[in-house]
């Protein structure tokens, strides 16, 4: 049975259950088990969920020494730019250990974190800077755009061998969706196809799902069908289905919150310019924030992002390339 | 050392003038929804602490802080209208709305600017001191922090360094009790142990005080000897400042779509602990000082009255000047993207 949930409670509901299923998985963080009334410590225990001090460092990195002692640490790291503090321990450390130890040992670690708050948070509170974590070896990395992905995605990361960063869009928290109750596991490196179509593939992320979602339905109106795809996990990162897509399509376009040049889209773009080379009848356009840090005032934030308009004008550049190149969609 | 009557006025016309910002940010959200976008942390309770200290240094000094950074630059003669635009998100703000509430900076007051990083201001004042160092013109660096900073390596490794150096710089904590809505009993060894936190300098072998944040005469003696011996080059003090905020750690944190707001303080909305709240207050830093320099004669209540009219009209101003202001060009957040 599902039942309509917010992003943030399935989330949660997705912890929670695999914290019921397996009693190795711990939950730990800055503003967990704080509370009197914390509804993870009345059901877990305080030796399963703990506050930590504001301490990036040793949160990771104890979560790194806990999981080789055979734990599953879920560490809610806050926000994406929280890890920043902490990055030799993302991605130098617990990454590595399988690789380095000839597979002795594992590091099955989960680390939350919510990104592109882009909603007044300024410059240091509001990056999608997921991009620089995809090509880091041994780190698996979820982006989920709905709730039922969210705890699919979640309780899979939580059963995961390896360090897996969970990355949840702070604009989805509060939208809701059927989430199934009970077991829901979401597997990684499996992209969604969350509208078919015919003439386009449009490859979006996170909250930029439902923004393409909406231009999709907008080109429908104008006769232009419109397939949309959320790969889900960018590590690892489904490129047979935007193959497979492009190969019907011929056009793609790629949507992303992130600066073009640390863009899951960047990627992407060069998988299927090396692989589906042969069934692209159009350039492909990237519809990326712009290159800059994100401003506190809203007439700058949203000039850097891609937003419904600018992503439609893609779609359209990618069927008539005899449109003009958008300089709001293609700055270099 | 000592202050005068004249600077003990002066230390309470800009404790009143941070106090009735604060509260104009505050009526913002309630006065004129959506003005103020993200998140906002206020410095009311802190303000005793914020002017005491920043009454110690000079001209050439150098301040650095976190983003609960009001205060510092009202104490420091920045203007409130630009600030208070700043906040608002206009291009006649302090930083043209590129910054906002988090993010202030005026460099030529001395304020170098702000992280919105927990701790990560710590090391940057840290090098800010170093530079004052070599450039030998006996300027001074205050780094203003929170009990919670005090947990991350760069606080640890700052100290160090700056010990080891003998680096002209004081380290102000401001002790709120409160990482947010965790209590520093929960978080900190030294206040699980019953010991203060300015225990911690002693592992890196320079002075730790800890003194009543909401007294801002204690606040400036402690302050103005840690810049003296800065300045004499004979190092460090971490000088740990109780205080306590009287707004919650920030306003509500919701996605677009949900109304911002400032909840009550996490001592009753997490705790239920009312009677602590009260008490803080009953003990508000602003009030108290009022009636000491009344008591003391310093200053009579008519001329106090005036003293808070005169702020009230001032943020009004502030107020008005900040919503005329108009909003920035979309295509300038290209702007400043490298230098």
């Amino acid at each position: 049975m599902a039942r309509e949930i917010t992003y943030i409670a399935a989330i949660m509901e997705g912890i929670h259950q695999e914290m019921s299923r397996d009693e190795d998985v711990l939950l730990i963080g800055q503003s967990v088990g704080g509370s009197p009334e914390d509804p993870f410590v009345a059901a877990f225990g305080p030796d399963r969920v703990r506050v930590t001090p504001i301490s990036e460092t040793a949160e990771i990195g104890m979560a790194a020494g806990a999981a080789l002692a055979g734990k599953r640490p879920v560490v809610d790291c806050t926000m994406a730019e929280f890890l920043l503090v902490a990055m030799d321990q993302v991605v130098n450390e617990a990454n590595r250990f399988h690789y380095m130890s000839g597979g002795r040992v594992t590091a099955p670690l989960v680390l939350k974190a919510g990104y592109g708050f882009t909603a007044g948070w300024a410059g240091q509170h509001t990056g999608s800077i997921y991009g620089m974590f995809m090509g880091v070896p041994g780190l698996k990395v979820a982006l989920p755009s709905t709730p039922a992905d969210a705890k699919g995605l979640m309780a899979t990361a939580i059963r995961d061998d390896n360090p897996v960063l969970f990355l949840h869009h702070y604009l989805l928290t509060l939208e809701t969706g059927d989430v199934p109750e009970g077991e829901h596991l979401v597997p990684f490196g499996q992209a969604a196809i969350v509208r078919p179509g015919t003439d386009v593939t449009l490859v979006a992320t996170g909250w930029t799902v439902h923004r393409a979602l909406e231009a999709a339905e907008e080109l429908a109106a104008d006769g232009v069908s419109v397939e949309v795809i959320d790969p889900r996990t960018i590590a690892p990162l489904d490129v047979d289905t935007v193959l497979a897509s492009v190969e019907r399509t011929g056009r793609l376009v790629l949507v992303d919150q992130a600066t073009r040049h640390a863009s899951v889209s960047a990627i992407i773009a060069a998988e299927v310019a090396e692989a589906g080379f042969a069934s692209l009848r159009a350039p492909i356009v990237q519809v990326t924030a712009l290159d800059a840090p994100i401003a506190y005032s809203k007439p700058m934030e949203d000039f850097v992002l891609p937003d419904v308009a600018k992503i439609v004008a893609g779609v359209r550049r990618a069927v008539d390339v005899t449109l003009p190149h958008d300089a709001a969609t293609a700055v270099r | 050392m000592s202050t005068n009557s004249q600077d003990r006025v002066e230390m309470f016309r800009t404790m009143v003038r941070i106090r009735e910002f604060e509260e104009r940010v505050k009526r913002t959200f309630a006065e004129h929804p959506g003005v103020i976008r993200g998140h906002t942390h206020l410095a009311d309770g802190a303000e005793a602490s914020i002017v005491g200290s920043i009454a110690a240094i000079r001209p050439g000094d150098q301040v650095m802080a976190t983003y609960r950074c009001h205060g510092y630059p009202i104490a420091l003669g920045t203007d409130t209208t630009a600030m208070l635009a700043e906040i608002y998100g206009r291009s006649n703000g302090l930083c043209g709305g590129y910054g906002g509430s988090m993010h202030l900076a005026d460099p030529e007051r001395g304020f170098l600017g702000t992280s919105g990083i927990v701790g990560q201001s710590i090391p940057q004042a840290t090098g800010a001191a170093y530079a004052a160092q070599i450039r030998r013109a006996g300027d001074v660096v205050l780094c203003f922090f929170g009990d919670g900073a005090s947990k991350q390596g760069a606080f640890h490794e700052s100290l160090n360094i700056a010990s080891l150096w003998k680096l002209p710089i004081v380290f102000v904590m401001e002790n709120n009790s409160y990482s947010v809505s965790v209590r520093v009993e929960q978080e900190d060894a030294n206040a699980a142990a019953g010991e203060p936190l300015a225990t911690k300098a002693k592992a890196y072998s320079m002075p730790g005080v800890t003194i009543d944040g909401g007294d801002p005469d204690v606040v400036y003696e402690t302050v103005a000897e840690a810049v003296s011996r800065a300045r004499a080059g004979e190092g460090p003090t971490l000088v740990e400042s109780l205080v306590y905020r009287l707004s919650a750690h920030g306003n509500s944190i919701a996605p677009p779509g949900v109304p911002l707001h400032y909840p009550e303080h996490e001592a009753v909305t997490v705790f239920g602990d009312v009677a602590e709240y009260e008490a803080a207050k009953r003990g508000d830093p602003v009030p108290r000082f009022r009636g000491a320099l009344v008591t003391g004669g310093v200053l009579d209540a008519a001329r106090a009255d005036a003293i808070v009219a005169e702020a009230a009209d001032e943020m009004q101003r502030a107020v008005d000047g900040a919503l005329a202001g108009p909003e920035p060009e979309p295509a300038d957040a290209l702007r400043f993207v490298h230098a």
